[in-house]
């Protein structure tokens, strides 16, 4: 079994051993979520090391027929940018499942497996190189997700958890003809039955139907996303979510609908991409999602729910980056993926630990935590600089190049989104001071213990992960050249010709971009 | 021609004469041989021997074609067909009858109504069904679902001290009756026009005639008005939430799955045959119907709070998605028909014997609210259903997810993007109303119904259902090439 099949299908895995665990052994089963969650990210390890940074096109390819009457394979592969989200993936599930060891108590073994079910989804979403084989992936995270939220979630959880399955679905339906379309013009061209990404992107399609597909997927990802007036499913499922289900939806889930940008909007639909209205809509989305996600986080009165809409605004980066269609943008949008997922996802164990402690969330219930809590009050200070873009942290590193990428294709894009940083400060801040700063003003904060051992170690791999992307981003850079550069070739043909390499393409070891097609296949 | 009754006919007729046979062996073996209310489980057996014969007899027909590589076997002068088409159909009923009888013992027994007439009306009514599915010839086809019909009027009243079924039984009856007037109607229209009952002969006297003759358009009307009816698609579904409700629940199993499937069957011969060249003109109708069918289906399952009347509501609107593969008409869309129906007959049965082996003496099960907490209670149960219910709502990689792809496939093909955004929109829709199932069997608290006692007869039912259910959804590559070279020939 090759590496990338390993590490896909090792929770699965993993999943069948839970089950066979008696449901009474409470510290087994716990103990064992764990080590799964560990042995996952161990099988990314040969993924990483045996990653060829100076090759573009995707790699430990497998392939095997599945339904060969429909052309459906099990075709698999990665790029440097399904690598760094997989890897996330994978950190974010030791995160998770050992941040749930105290929150969660009853239905331990359901709600382990439906972690681990949720893993392969997301893990298959990220290395699927065959549309339909992703569509399954993509749907197969919905199920755990809905029961997430649904069993183990807040007071209004029943809402928010059909809300979340609705949405997705509705949108994922839209893709799913988007996706057809696609099929049956490469059987009316080529007269082979296929859904590989990479034998799709040989299509011709008329400009009408370009745009028609360009939107029908577009719903399904922006939804995923969300992009601005399809986000209102986050912020309730992310409040009613418990805290490992926020983390994952935070770190992970929301990328997968960046994540399919990349990897088949652009690619795929290049002219209707490169189309000026549908650039000047999806980028005006994004804008409108960077401020209005940031003045609403101004207004919450609820600890998580704010958290929820900085996660709107910082996605909005994402898209941003991703549509201003140049490497810088792109680049810089996968790096505020990673990093959105590491910030957020620590904002979110921050009020998992306090929602442990008091059951509640009201900001106003809190105050002066400091005094009380100072191994908890720096954790939470290294979370809200890096969510808010402190220089040497990581949330600054992907901003920037996001910036640099916006300003490159139009000016006006760059200074819009810019205010969306400084609020951003200002609701991360002004909360910090809110919950942890000042005297202690309720007297029910008087005798909350601090962090434990374990909830330390629940952090430290996302507050190692930030320093390091903050201090030295160069080889997270360089992962992803190569594929971003294959993205923006395909997308804009003859950029690299027309311009001097951008400081971040040249400063890297290989820099022969437009090379990189060719070792596409 | 001129011989009265050939070997072929009697070959190609084999099937249903086996079925009507048995069916009417029942009858008597239960009213002479095995008067007593004990004996009466023989007669199961004796219907699955029956099916058993029937579906050899149907095998042969298909090694025959496959041996001998022809398309089809015409008997009886052009008055019954066999195909690949008829064939898979044939295989659809064989399968549900199978089905329905062997679920059916516990819940007769439970309501107390164990008559051994019941497996022999099961038998009658696939007799008609199979000449539904083969008979290309007016007064052929029309028999054939009076014969349906009328048995499955007797059966939807089964329970005969229940109020309820009584009233089911009546409305489907009054109903079905005008509907079959209608059908009635359009059939003489199509001869008057034609001067032939054949459906070859009329395929080939239609083609003469403009698409405007106002006479044609009438026998249209009336024939999609009739079929649709017994299909279940609005319009003209107002029976079927109350027959759904009211009649013995294996029954309704078996009104939604196959008797949908036959008539279906014959809206396909039909319009995708013989009236193929005046698409032009019922193809708007169909549409109609369609849209009508998804929005009421849908919309009135969304507020149901019985589990029966809402699988009533939720198999309108899947007789929309399955029309939908009509409109598309390429190979695609049959394909989808095909695979749409066969997949449906193993989700639908499975979700409605998930009903079936939660009820008890006294006690309904019939009510949403009484599959509260089931995962505590029978966790086998409320998993089975959850699958069930994920693959009618087409979720991948369940099997309805295969069936809905190629309606939707099929739609995209032929450039009907308005009509598959609107079937993908409503598939949104109708996971709400699953999920409140769903919501009910894991996260509302635990209810007061006992724990289910299966009997071998739902054991083995949920073993088929569930195995076709996953498995046609994991590697659906066996049904679509049995789908596909039925078809292809």
């Amino acid at each position: 079994m090759s590496p990338l099949s390993l590490a896909l299908w090792t929770p699965l895995a993993c999943l069948f051993v839970l089950l066979a665990l008696p449901s009474s052994q409470k510290t087994a089963i716990k103990l064992w979520a764990n080590i799964s969650a560990v042995l996952g990210l161990l099988t990314m390890l040969p993924l990483i090391t045996g990653y060829d940074r100076s090759n573009g096109g995707f790699q430990f390819v497998e392939r095997a027929e599945w339904i060969p009457s429909l052309g459906i394979q099990y075709y698999i592969g990665i790029d440097g940018i399904s690598l760094l989200l997989m890897v996330l993936t994978a950190v974010t599930a030791v995160v998770a499942t050992l941040s749930s060891w105290e929150a969660i108590q009853d239905r331990l073994k359901q709600y382990y497996a439906m972690l681990l079910l949720l893993q392969v989804g997301m893990l298959g979403v990220f290395a699927s190189l065959d549309f339909i084989l992703f569509y399954v992936f993509w749907e197969l995270v919905l199920v755990p997700m809905y029961f997430l939220i649904g069993v183990w979630g807040g007071p209004r959880k029943l809402y928010a958890a059909i809300k979340f399955f609705l949405y997705t679905l509705a949108g994922s339906v839209l893709m799913l003809l988007g996706i057809l379309t696609l099929y049956s013009q490469h059987w009316t061209q080529f007269g082979t039955p296929t859904f590989e990404i990479d034998a799709l992107l040989r299509l011709t399609m008329p400009f009408w139907m370009q745009q028609w597909v360009f939107w029908a997927l577009f719903i399904g990802f922006a939804i995923k996303v969300p992009m601005f007036p399809f986000h209102t499913w986050l912020p309730d499922a992310h409040t009613e979510a418990p805290t490992a289900g926020s983390v994952i939806l935070a770190a992970v889930l929301l990328k997968m609908g960046t994540y399919g940008f990349l990897r088949f909007s652009l690619p795929l639909l290049p002219q209707a991409s490169m189309d000026r209205t549908i650039v000047q809509v999806v980028v005006g989305l994004s804008l409108i999602g960077i401020l209005y996600g940031a003045l609403v986080c101004l207004m919450q009165q609820d600890w998580k729910r704010l958290v929820a809409y900085s996660s709107v605004s910082h996605l909005g980066f994402c898209t941003l980056g991703i549509f201003s269609l140049n490497p810088n943008g792109i680049a810089g949008s996968v790096i505020q993926q990673l990093n959105h997922g590491i910030s957020t996802g620590m904002l979110f164990l921050i009020v998992g630990v306090v929602y442990e402690r008091r059951h509640t969330r009201e900001i106003s219930e809190y105050g002066g935590l400091a005094h009380r809590m100072p191994l908890f009050a720096t954790v939470f200070a290294f979370a809200v600089l890096s969510s808010a873009g402190l220089p040497l942290l990581n949330g600054f590193v992907g901003e920037f190049t996001i910036l640099q990428g916006a300003f490159e294709a139009n000016r006006w894009w760059a200074a819009m989104a810019v205010p969306g940083v400084v609020i951003g400060a200002a609701y991360l801040l002004w909360l910090y001071q809110r919950t942890t700063l000042g005297q202690i003003t309720n007297a029910k904060n008087n005798h909350l213990a601090d962090l434990s051992w374990r909830e330390l170690a629940v952090f430290a791999p996302f507050i190692l992960w930030a320093f390091s992307i903050g201090l030295y981003p160069k080889p997270y850079f360089e992962i992803i050249e190569r594929p971003v550069a294959r993205i923006v070739e395909r997308v804009r043909p003859g950029y690299y010709q027309d311009r001097p390499p951008s400081p971040a393409l040249a400063q890297a070891p290989h820099a022969a971009p437009h090379t990189a097609q060719g070792g596409a296949r | 021609m001129n011989q009265f009754y050939t070997p072929t006919d009697h070959f190609s007729l084999l099937p249903a004469l086996l079925l009507a046979l048995f069916g009417c062996a029942i009858l008597m073996l239960d009213f002479f041989v095995l008067p007593h209310p004990r004996q009466k489980r023989w007669l199961i057996f004796f219907a699955l021997l029956g099916e058993f014969f029937a579906g050899l007899a149907l095998y042969r027909q298909y090694r025959f074609l496959e041996d001998q590589s022809i398309p089809a076997l015409r008997a009886f002068s052009d008055g019954l067909i066999i195909d690949g088409f008829s064939i898979f159909f044939n295989a659809i009923f064989v399968a549900a009858a199978v089905l329905v009888a062997i679920i059916s013992y516990r819940y007769l027994e439970v309501e107390g109504e164990h008559h051994g007439e019941f497996y022999g009306l099961i038998l009658l009514a696939q007799c008609g069904m199979y000449f539904l599915a083969s008979g290309t010839e007016l007064v052929t086809i029309f028999i054939g679902i009076e014969l349906m019909a009328v048995t499955f009027y007797i059966l939807v009243g089964f329970l005969r001290s229940d109020r309820r079924s009584n009233e089911a039984a009546m409305k489907y009856l009054l109903l079905g009756a005008f509907s079959s007037g209608f059908l009635a109607y359009g059939f003489s229209l199509l001869y008057a026009i034609t001067g032939s009952t054949r459906l070859p002969k009329i395929a080939a006297e239609l083609a003469q005639r403009p698409a405007t003759d106002p006479l044609l358009l009438l026998a249209i009307v009336t024939t999609l008005v009739g079929l649709l009816f017994k299909v279940g698609a609005a319009p003209f579904h107002m029976w079927a939430p109350d027959a759904y409700e009211g009649a013995p629940t294996p029954v309704t199993a078996y009104l939604s799955v196959a008797s949908k499937a036959a008539s279906v069957a014959v809206l396909v011969r039909l319009f995708l045959g013989t009236l193929a060249p005046h698409r032009i003109n019922w193809e708007p109708m169909l549409a109609v119907a369609v849209v009508l069918s998804l929005t009421i289906g849908n919309f009135s399952a969304l507020s149901q709070t019985n589990l029966k009347r809402l699988l009533a509501f939720s198999s309108i609107s899947h007789a929309g998605y399955i029309l939908l593969g009509l409109i598309a008409g390429n190979r695609t869309g049959l394909t989808g028909i095909c695979i749409y129906l066969f997949v449906y007959t193993f989700m639908n049965t499975g979700a409605f014997l998930v009903l079936i082996s939660l009820r008890q003496k006294g006690m309904t099960g019939d009510d949403i609210d009484d599959l509260n907490g089931l995962i505590h209670r029978s966790p086998g149960h409320a998993l089975l259903m959850a699958l069930f219910l994920l693959s009618l709502g087409g979720i991948p990689p369940t099997a309805g997810f295969i069936a809905k792809y190629y309606i939707f496939l099929s739609l995209v093909e032929t450039g009907h993007y308005a009509l598959a955004i609107t079937a993908a929109l409503f598939v949104a829709v109708s996971i709400y109303y699953y999920f409140r199932i769903v919501r009910a069997m894991f996260l509302n608290e635990a209810g007061q119904l006992l724990p289910a006692l299966p009997g071998w007869g739902a054991r083995v039912g949920f073993a088929v259902t569930a195995l076709a259910t996953l498995a046609i959804g994991l590697y659906p590559e066996p049904i679509i090439r049995f789908a596909g070279t039925s078809l292809l020939r």
